[in-house]
Order: structure tokens, then sequence, then C-alpha cells
């Protein structure tokens, strides 16, 4: 292949898409897996589990929104094909995503009275918006398929995700809480970590099943092999998050961190494993990057914004979670806390 | 209803109700600032005191406002392509690298930012929090920029050419700076700052009507007042000059607007009536001679084109007829009770009561600005129509085929979604200006700060 803008600048906005994306699903997966496991806590430990979401969760969502912008940018043929397809899970993760954020801004300036509405209203809207996404996930795989075993497999995505956005969540809640609540986010996380893995499992393992094009890029020698790390790495951190979550001496020594890690670790394998087997296509079976391409014009002329404003968004997002570094604190508008 | 209507529809209701958010942000954040530094230069500690209490009231509606704009803008970055996926395939190589750029500059920068500024002040120095503030008040202006310029562009596109039936950027500059884009922009800026204006005055009348005031509340007040009673007439201006563009460029617009159903030189100005399609006159016409030609053109005896020069290519007339006549209806009003309350204010500053009928005045308005604002959405959005980009895309050749049940479903949910968050917006509004915070003499102070200001939350 010739190295010319036309051909590298899609797989480039390719990899921009895929990172947005990914981003998006580790960094709002910590605060929607923080909504699912609301209504599980105390009141009071409820303040501090949306104090510990509360300066980071707009820009997490932000990143959905990039995703989304350089299928349009890039592809907007794809764009176009991909969420008429998935119209449906597209509006319900909308109101899911509406409720979720709104609410979480009305429960603290509402009246006192109102305040459980909006706390459900938050975690309704938590779950919701993982399970449209696993549908969507799920539906993407099948290449939209509407057959009887496409939608059992999208409806086994829908109700697996929220796990494993709960797992993150928990692991995040280990990191930023102390006390009681911690363990009860140790406790938590036992209760999901197993489910999860067992559908990440057998999602990886029916994804092939469901998708012939998929089936040939894995089940091939050599790449066989090549591919072996992948899962095995994910066992490496399903188990070390297990280690940690049932000796609650490692937590309390201040390792409880590596929960987190490893789920985000589990996360970024499963998107690998993924970018794999779709590569190249942007719509499964039908359209490749470069088919779906906008024209390279449009694409340098982006690509210019891209390369200057993506590292200085990471600098000042990493600026962000300095400033919050550490344990989560009662949130204030005033000065001090 | 066809699928074609239910998905404007359906478009119109989330832009409608994304819209009223930033409008009132965009503005909102740059009195934030504002407030901030009189703060800072605020001559004793009882003012500063003041200031910290206007700032710290007008944050919090300010992080209510922007959770709103935030969800309901997501929602429609994804609804071009589920709605309308024919309008990104054939314009996407030119909406889509404007819509990447408000991503890039802006999204990220306000978002970001916003978690320091509403949560940082403990945690960072003064100079940090108010650089923060600041990138959100640019990230939100910025914001506004390149969507007006997408807009503009789908108003009156240039810089492009047509390969096989797409479009191709062939000059970015004559894209984003399109013939109506400073005017549009100036006038969303100002609209901006009308409704943020009007808001603050109003829900600051409405506080001290209701005993509820704190220090802040008259200084707010004073400061919406005043900085509406400048903005108007500036918005006046612009708002003219936009008109001379659109007639420039969009004539079929401004035939609608001003119900001109005929080319005709010296054309009347029609104030009221009853625009009546079919027979293609205004019924009940109350009229001014020679006035349109004299508004529109600055010329007595101009001739301007009417709606049936453009046949099967202008948009609908009642719709556009009467939310222009709204959103300058409310223009005037907005005029007569800003420079009113600002000469009222002017003469009772010895006193420092601000008198009640002005505070009634005020409450009335405090929403006037998402009524003019609307108003003038619709002007210039359904003004476009029959087209999508003017002249080039027709909007029935863009939109998804889906069943028009399952779109219909889908508007339904939107649309109970939007009328309880709205509903609900007002009350909280209502409610934390009728709880503001007071300064208590138990708070804790922090060692940064001279004035602690704490309230129910």
């Amino acid at each position: 292949m010739n190295l010319t803008w036309d051909n590298t600048l899609p797989l480039f906005f390719m990899a921009v898409m895929g990172l947005a994306l990914l981003a998006y699903v580790v960094l709002d997966g910590y605060d929607l897996g923080v909504g699912i496991l609301l209504p599980f806590a105390s009141d009071e430990e409820k303040d501090v589990m949306v104090s510990s979401i509360g300066p980071f969760w707009d820009a997490n969502e932000t990143w959905l929104v990039l995703g989304i912008g350089v299928l349009l940018i890039a592809f907007p043929l794809a764009h176009g094909i991909v969420l008429s397809a998935l119209y449906l899970p597209v509006a319900i993760m909308l109101l899911g995503l509406t409720l979720r954020g709104v609410s979480f801004d009305f429960r603290v300036k509402a009246r006192a009275a109102r305040k459980d509405m909006w706390n459900r209203l938050f975690s309704l809207g938590s779950v919701v918006t993982a399970m449209a996404q696993g549908w969507m996930l799920g539906s993407y795989l099948t290449g939209f398929g509407f057959d009887a075993i496409s939608l059992a497999f999208s409806a086994g995505i829908a109700l697996t995700l929220p796990t494993a956005y709960a797992m993150l969540g928990a692991g995040w809640l280990i990191m930023k809480t102390g006390d009681t609540l911690q363990l009860k986010a140790v406790h938590w996380a036992r209760r999901v970590l197993w489910p999860m893995g067992i559908t990440l499992v057998g999602i990886s393992l029916a994804t092939p099943l469901v998708s012939h094009t998929v089936f040939e890029r894995w089940f091939a020698m050599p790449q066989f092999l090549g591919l072996l790390p992948i899962p095995v790495a994910c066992a490496v951190a399903f188990f070390a998050a297990f280690q940690v979550i049932t000796k609650p001496k490692i937590v309390a020594a201040g390792y409880g961190w590596i929960v987190f890690a490893s789920t985000v670790l589990i996360f970024v394998l499963a998107f690998i494993g993924l970018a794999y087997s779709l590569y190249p296509y942007i719509v499964i079976d039908r359209l490749t990057v470069w088919q779906a391409a906008s024209a390279t014009k449009s694409l340098i002329f982006i690509f210019v914004g891209v390369a200057i404003t993506l590292p200085a968004i990471i600098v000042y997002t990493v600026f962000m979670y300095r400033v919050f570094w550490g344990r989560a604190s009662a949130l204030t508008y005033g000065p001090g806390g | 209803m066809d699928t074609l209507l239910l998905s404007r529809i359906q478009f119109a209701a989330n832009i409608s109700f994304h819209i009223l958010f930033p409008t009132i942000n965009i503005a909102l954040c740059w009195f934030l600032v504002y407030f901030r530094l009189r703060r800072g230069a605020a001559k004793d500690k009882a003012a500063a005191q003041d200031w910290e209490e206007a700032y710290y009231l007008w944050t919090k509606i300010f992080a209510l406002t922007f959770a709103l704009g935030v969800v309901s803008g997501i929602t429609m970055s994804f609804q071009f392509g589920t709605n309308w996926p024919g309008y990104m395939e054939k314009a996407g190589n030119i909406a889509g690298p404007l819509l990447g750029y408000e991503v890039l500059t802006a999204f990220f920068l306000e978002a970001t930012f916003l978690g320091v500024m509403l949560f940082g002040r403990g945690r960072v120095s003064d100079r940090v929090h108010m650089v923060a503030t600041l990138m959100v008040a640019a990230g939100t202006t910025l914001s506004a920029f390149w969507i007006l310029s997408l807009n503009s562009w789908m108003q009156t596109p240039q810089g492009f050419e047509i390969i096989d039936g797409k479009f191709h950027a062939t000059s970015w500059l004559e894209v984003i700076f399109n013939p109506s884009f400073p005017y549009r922009l100036a006038h969303k800026l100002l609209a901006s700052t009308l409704t943020a204006s009007f808001l603050i005055a109003g829900l600051s009348a409405w506080q001290i009507l209701r005993g509820a005031a704190n220090g802040g509340t008259p200084r707010a007040l004073r400061a919406a007042v005043i900085a509406a009673a400048i903005a108007i007439p500036l918005q006046i201006v612009a708002g003219d000059m936009h008109g001379l563009n659109t007639l420039q460029h969009q004539p079929a617009k401004i035939a609608a607007i001003e119900g001109i159903w005929h080319t005709e030189k010296s054309a009347p100005l029609t104030l009221f009536g009853w625009p009546n399609e079919k027979e293609g006159r205004t019924d009940y016409a109350i009229q001014v001679p020679k006035l349109a030609s004299l508004i529109l053109a600055h010329d007595i005896d101009a001739e301007l084109k009417g709606l049936d020069q453009f046949p099967n290519a202008h948009p609908p007339v009642a719709p556009v007829f009467w939310a222009f006549r709204v959103m300058v209806g409310v223009g005037v009003l907005m005029l007569l009770v800003s420079w009113w309350s600002a000469w009222q204010l002017r003469k009772s500053r010895a006193s420092g009561e601000v008198p009640r009928r002005v505070l009634h005045v005020l409450t009335a308005m405090t929403f006037s600005g998402w009524v003019s604002t609307l108003a003038g959405w619709y002007v210039t959005e359904i003004g476009r129509q029959p087209f999508l980009v003017y002249g080039m895309l027709r909007t029935s050749d863009l939109v998804a085929d889906h069943p028009s049940g399952m779109v219909l479903s889908t508007l339904i949910a939107y649309l109970a979604t939007y009328v309880f968050l709205l509903v609900s917006y007002i009350l909280v509004l209502m409610y934390m200006t009728g709880h503001p915070a007071q300064p208590t003499a138990q708070t804790p102070q922090s060692p940064k700060a001279a004035t602690p200001v704490r309230g129910p939350a």
C-alpha cells in the first residue's frame, strides 16, 4: 500500500474514532457505573458517590460526541448507515443520557423532598444508557441483522454491559472513597466481577459464531498464536482484580486502585480484539474505511485541527484530574471545601 | 402524518429545546466573570460579600443550565445521522469539519474546565480558577462561532464545488466566513446577552418581591438591566443589517416575512394581517405605504421581489410572518422595559429601593429572551424551507425513510421528556432564587476564602 494522504487519512481517523470511543467507554463507563450502583447506597453515601464523579462526567461524555463526530466528519456515509440502522437504540440511549445528565444537577438543587425522585432518575438513566449501548454494540457486530440469533446476541450484550460498567464504577469508588463506602464498593465489585467475566468470555466466543468474517480473522494459524496474548492478559487482569477484592487487607494497604486499573485493562484488551476483528471494515462486511471516507481535502482540513487540539485536550484533561486527585469530598461552588 | 413532517417536527423540537440553554449560558458565563471581577475590585468587605453571593447563586443556575445544554446537544449530534443521513452523505464534506472543530476547540474546553470552575475554588489558586472560568466562557462563545458558521453556510452557501452530487470545499475561509455569518453571529450573541440579562433581572426582581433577596440581588439586577439597555439598541441595528443581508441572499424569506405576494415598487409595510397562502394575499392587512421598501432597501422607490417570483421555492408564509412579528414585538418591549427600568433605577439610586412596579414588570419579562430567540430561530429556519442547504438541497430529498410510526413514537418520548425537564427547570430556578445563600456565622472558613457563603445547596 502506498502511503498517500488518500489512503492513510481514513486510517488515522479510524484510529482517532476508536480511541475516542474507547476513552468514552472507560471514562463515562465509570460514572455510568456509579449511577448503576447508586440505589444500593445509603443517602449520605449517595452524595459522596455523586461528588466523586461531579467534576468529570461532563468532559467524559464529550468523548462520545467526539467519537460520533469523527464518524460524521471522516465517514459520513457510514454515519448515515450506522445511525439510521440503530434508530431506536440511539433514541433510547439519548433519553437515558438526558435523564442521567440533568438528574445529576437537579438532585442537589431541587427541594429536598424531590431528591429521591432525581436519584431514581439518575440510576434509571444510567442503566438505560448502558443497556442501549450494549444493544448498539451487538447490533453493530452482527451487521444490523434482524434474525433471531442476531437479536438474541444484541440482547445478551445489552443485559451484560451494565455489569461491566458497574465493575468500573465499583473500582472507581474503591479508589475515590474510604471507610464503609469503600468496603461497600469492594463488596459490589465482588458481586459483579464474575458476571462480567463470564459474559465477556461468552461474548468473545459468540462473536465469531455470529460473524463469519470475525471467525476467519481469529481462527487461523499462525494469527491465532499471535493473538493469544490478548485473552491471556485479560485472564491475568481478571485474576489481579479478583485477588484484591477478596483480600480486604490489600485494599487497606492502598492497592485498591488495582481493581480499577485491571478493569480498564480488560476494556482496552477487549477493544483491541474488537478492532482487530473489524479492520478494515467500518460497517462490517459492507463498507471499508476507504469506501466510507469523506473527501481528502476535508480530511486534511480537520487533520490539522485534530493534530493541534487533541494533545491540548489531553493535557488539560490530565490537569483537571490532578486538581481533583485523591479522595472525593463534598462538592461546593463556594471557595473552600 | 408522513415521516418527513414528523422528522422535521422532531428536529425542530430538539433544536428548540437545546437552543434555550446555550442562549442563556453564552452570556451568563461572561456575567459570572464580571461578578468575579467586581468582587475582586470591591472597596469594602460588604460589597465583596454581595458580589460573592451573586456569583454563587448564578453559578448554580449556570451549572444546571449547562447540564441541560450538554445533554440536549448530544441529542442533536446524533439526529443528523438518525433522521437526515442524506444531508451528511451529500454535504458531509463541509458540515463535518465545522462540527468537528466545534467539538475539538469548544466542547472539550468548556466541559473540562467547567469541573474546575464549579468545584475547584478550594483546590486551585484564585488566578487559576479565573483562568478556568475564562476558558469556559471562551468555550461557549467559540461553540456559538462554529455552529453558527455551519448554520449560516446552510443559509448562504459558498466556497464549494459539486462533484458527483456531493459538496466539496474549494475555500474553507469562504465556507466559514460565508455572507450571512457575521450578521448571524452578532445577532445571536446579542440575543444571548439579552436573554441572560432579562433572566437575571427578572429572577432578581422576583427575589426582592418575595423578600428572599440577599446582598447580591440588587447588584445583579442593576448589572443586568444596564447590560440589557446597552444591548437592545445594538441588537436592533444588528437585526436590521441581518435583514438587509437576507434580502440580498434569500429574497424569498424576506417576501414571506413581509407578506409580499407580488413583486412591486414602493412596497407597503404590512404591520399585521392574516396571510392567506391559498389565495396569495394577506387578509385584513394593516399597511403603511412605501415603508417596506424604505426599511428593507433604504430606498422609498425600491422594487421588492414577491413570492410569485419563487414558485415552489419559498417557505410557508404564515409561520414565518407571525414568528417575525413576535420577535420584533418582544424586541420593542425589551427596548421600552430596559430603558425605562434603567432610568427608574437611576432615579431611585439614592434610596436604594427599587420601585415595585419596576420589579413587577421585570419579573413578567423574565423569559422574554426565550420567546424572541425561538421566534427568531423559526423565522430563519422555516424561512430556509423548502431547502436544507439554500437553493441546493431540498429537505424532502434528505430524510431517512423510517416507518412514520417509529419516528412518531420517539417524537412523543422526546416531547414528554422535554416538557418534564422544562417544567422542572423553571420550578427549580424559582426554588433556588427563592432560597438563596445567606452568609452564616458558623460557616467554616477555608484559608483562602475571605467571604464564606452557604445556603441550602
